[in-house]
């Protein structure tokens, strides 16, 4: 294993060091647009800038329909754009942002995930990221602070790739990771700047000597095919990934994979979930090994693309997989991560058996002792007892 | 100075062969404007006729960069290309002088794109947006906008039994954007060519946020003769229902006075089969009150020229 270059220890929340992040990969133009929580990212950022520290050019737009709309703007004009926003302000920008992926542009967004309204709510859930997941952006989800760093100085290389050119989006919870102070370790600039390198767009708005049209009607004699380049565009993104993962690897003495395993080999129960609640899992995971029981953590970094080969090589030895969802998927059997779960098992002859837990949704805390009951269940499972399916965690009847 | 007589003999920066509508003024708009100035351009247009018709892919009428993105957001988009001009022009990677045309129509700019438009201009991005007016959503059928004639007949808003068409009037755009105190804010129309070309060239010299609105005869959504295309444009200013005026760094111009010769507003209804329902006695009273509104808007205005 290669010595760490992650040599500076900084106390950061998870949204400076987003704005970290960016600060060293300097990007051309941010455009953003204010939205708790994701607020602290464009306030450090705009610190960044307007004392000097980066040479990017801000465009402090009035919506987050206006940020992403200059994004593309940007990006279309060769120049390396990023953005950050949160729940409503996503919601807002959902047009452009299908059309950001659409385009093949490589913007990189910072999403800090927050419950979308009614009622209102600023707190964490995922029902954000899940109102995009079909947009054509790669989605990667960041236990903590630390992982938001990376994932962010990794996104870029992965949006910018020849054989991806797709908008890469970062996720972390909001409060929970975007708020709370922790030790990241960091890169210094130099590292940064060369892991990311520069921006050569093949084509480009300003290259006023080779004209380009982007963004023509499109009708039924070419655009679905222009979707089908889309979906070429994913599949390339999940070779790309793992190679940026290699090379990132070289620089952090550590492995990235696009679910990482947490006493997983041996595991008869396995909870599956993403961003904060992987912590929390991994805690109930060693008290329970304490005691003898076989369980694991398999945390999601990649959720889009979702690769069911990669799911599957990780959970096909357990006999209890959880999977927990922290959005709500209104009419539908369960979650959205655990209907991908479940499906990229329906080929295999042996499979564990799967639940779905939806939790925390409108920043509702995920305790321990939920995380206990759900180990609890599929223990009670596998010895024959009968458990719901689909359940709730810390919900009021 | 930029002239009918010089731009001949320059290359049109919109090729022929788009599919706009025979009389149409959007097309006229964009190629004069785009003749009006030697410098390289980029230009971003919002979703609409002009857009449509010119970019069925896999061909483009576009001999410069072009962009399209949505309805509601070409002067977003545009914001983010001219400040990444600004940031590549900085680091040395564009060597060249760059200037930025928006085209919107009415609907793109009067209604769901005027947030995005008031953003951009408050931020003082180096653009000049024109909006080509031709007082509806055309592309998608004739609907109403907030920039349709009031008594017009539409197809959200018909001359009905009881309702004769709309009984709003139209949003002053013209002087919303001037509200922002734009370095240039202008009027025009497709009878002055002269006139629109000096406005464009000015408003591409001058630094920071420039808007043109332009009346653009729609010979589907009025209804009348495409060979009417200019008639029609003279006659809008001649009766100020459409007004030739600029506004340069907050000082108001008029710049054309029919004084005595003024013409009365139903010389511009009578041309369209729009307002062909005003013409029944019963809604006399239509053609009066829209008479009334533009002479208080003609006052209005003449008092902001200081010719009051």
């Amino acid at each position: 294993m290669n010595k760490s270059r992650l040599i500076i220890r900084k106390a950061l929340s998870g949204a400076h060091a987003a704005a970290e992040a960016m600060r060293q990969i300097n990007p051309d133009v941010v455009a953003v647009y204010p939205i708790t929580p994701q607020t602290p990212i464009a306030m450090k950022f705009s610190e960044f800038v307007n004392d000097g520290l980066v040479d990017t050019e801000m465009i402090r737009v009035e919506s987050e329909h206006s940020a992403m709309s200059a994004c593309v703007g940007s990006a279309a004009s060769g120049a390396r754009t990023m953005t950050a926003t949160s729940a409503n302000g996503l919601a807002l920008m959902t047009e452009i942002v299908y059309i950001a992926a659409s385009t093949r542009l490589p913007i990189v967004m910072n999403l800090v995930n927050r419950a979308l309204s009614a009622p209102i709510n600023i707190h964490c859930d995922h029902s954000d990221a899940m109102l995009v997941r079909d947009s054509g952006w790669i989605m990667l989800a960041s236990e903590n602070a630390q992982d938001v760093y990376e994932n962010t100085i990794m996104a870029v290389r992965i949006a910018e790739h020849k054989d991806v050119l797709l908008p890469v989006m970062v996720l972390q919870d909001g409060f929970i990771t975007s708020h709370s102070i922790e030790t990241v370790f960091t890169f210094d600039d130099k590292t940064v700047k060369n892991f990311i390198g520069e921006y050569k767009p093949k084509y480009n708005l300003l290259d006023t000597e080779h004209p380009i049209t982007i963004g023509p009607l499109d009708l039924f004699d070419y655009y679905f095919e222009h979707k089908r380049q889309q979906f070429l565009a994913m599949e390339n993104a999940k070779r790309v990934i793992k190679e940026i993962f290699k090379e990132f690897s070289k620089l952090t003495g550590k492995e990235y994979d696009y679910f990482e395993g947490y006493k997983i080999e041996d595991a008869d129960f396995i909870i599956v979930t993403m961003n904060s609640s992987v912590g929390t899992a991994k805690f109930v995971a060693d008290e329970l090994r304490s005691k003898g029981i076989k369980a694991g953590v398999l945390k999601v970094r990649v959720f889009r693309p979702f690769i069911p080969e990669e799911i599957v090589k990780k959970l096909k030895n357990s006999k209890v997989v959880a999977v927990l969802d922290r959005a709500p998927s209104f009419g539908s059997h369960g979650g959205v991560l655990f209907n991908e779960v479940r499906s990229a098992f329906y080929e295999e002859p042996e499979k564990p058996r799967i639940l779905s837990y939806t939790y925390g949704l409108g920043g509702r805390e995920l305790s321990v002792d939920m995380l206990r009951k759900v180990f609890d269940d599929m223990q009670k499972l596998n010895s024959g007892k009968k458990i719901d399916q689909i359940q709730f965690l810390g919900v009021r009847d | 100075m930029v002239n009918l007589k010089e731009i001949g003999n320059k290359k049109i920066r919109l090729a022929p062969g788009h599919r706009l509508c025979p009389g149409c003024g959007a097309p006229i708009i964009a190629k004069l404007a785009m003749l009006a100035t030697d410098y390289d351009i980029v230009v971003a247009d919002a979703t609409g006729c002009l857009e449509v018709s010119t970019t069925i892919y896999p061909y483009t009428a576009w001999r410069v960069p072009w962009i399209h993105n949505a309805f509601e957001n070409a002067a977003a988009t545009m914001s983010g290309v001219e400040t990444a001009y600004r940031v590549l022009k900085k680091k040395g990677k564009i060597k060249k002088d760059i200037k930025f045309i928006v085209f919107g129509g009415d609907g793109g700019t009067y209604d769901i794109g005027l947030q995005s438009l008031s953003g951009a201009v408050e931020r003082g991005h180096d653009f000049l947006y024109i909006c080509y007016d031709n007082e509806a959503y055309m592309n998608t059928g004739i609907q109403r906008s907030s920039a349709t004639p009031f008594g017009a007949s539409t197809t959200t808003d018909p001359a009905g039994r009881v309702r004769p068409g709309k009984q709003e009037f139209r949003k002053d755009l013209t002087a919303i954007m001037a509200a922002h105190h734009l370095p240039y804010v202008a009027q025009a129309s497709l009878h002055n060519i002269n006139d629109f070309l000096r406005k464009v060239k000015t408003a591409l010299e001058t630094k920071g946020p420039t808007f043109i609105n332009v009346l653009s005869p729609c010979p589907l959504g009025w209804k009348f003769d495409p060979s009417k295309t200019i008639e029609i444009s003279k006659i809008a200013v001649e009766t100020c229902f459409w007004p030739l005026y600029e506004v340069k760094n907050d000082e108001w111009i008029l710049n054309y006075d029919p004084g005595e010769n003024k013409k009365p507003i139903i010389e511009w209804i009578k041309m369209q089969g729009r307002y062909k329902h005003l013409l029944k006695p019963e809604n006399k009273w239509v053609i009066e009150k829209a008479q009334e509104e533009i002479d208080k808007r003609w006052q209005w205005l003449k008092k902001r020229c200081g010719k009051g």
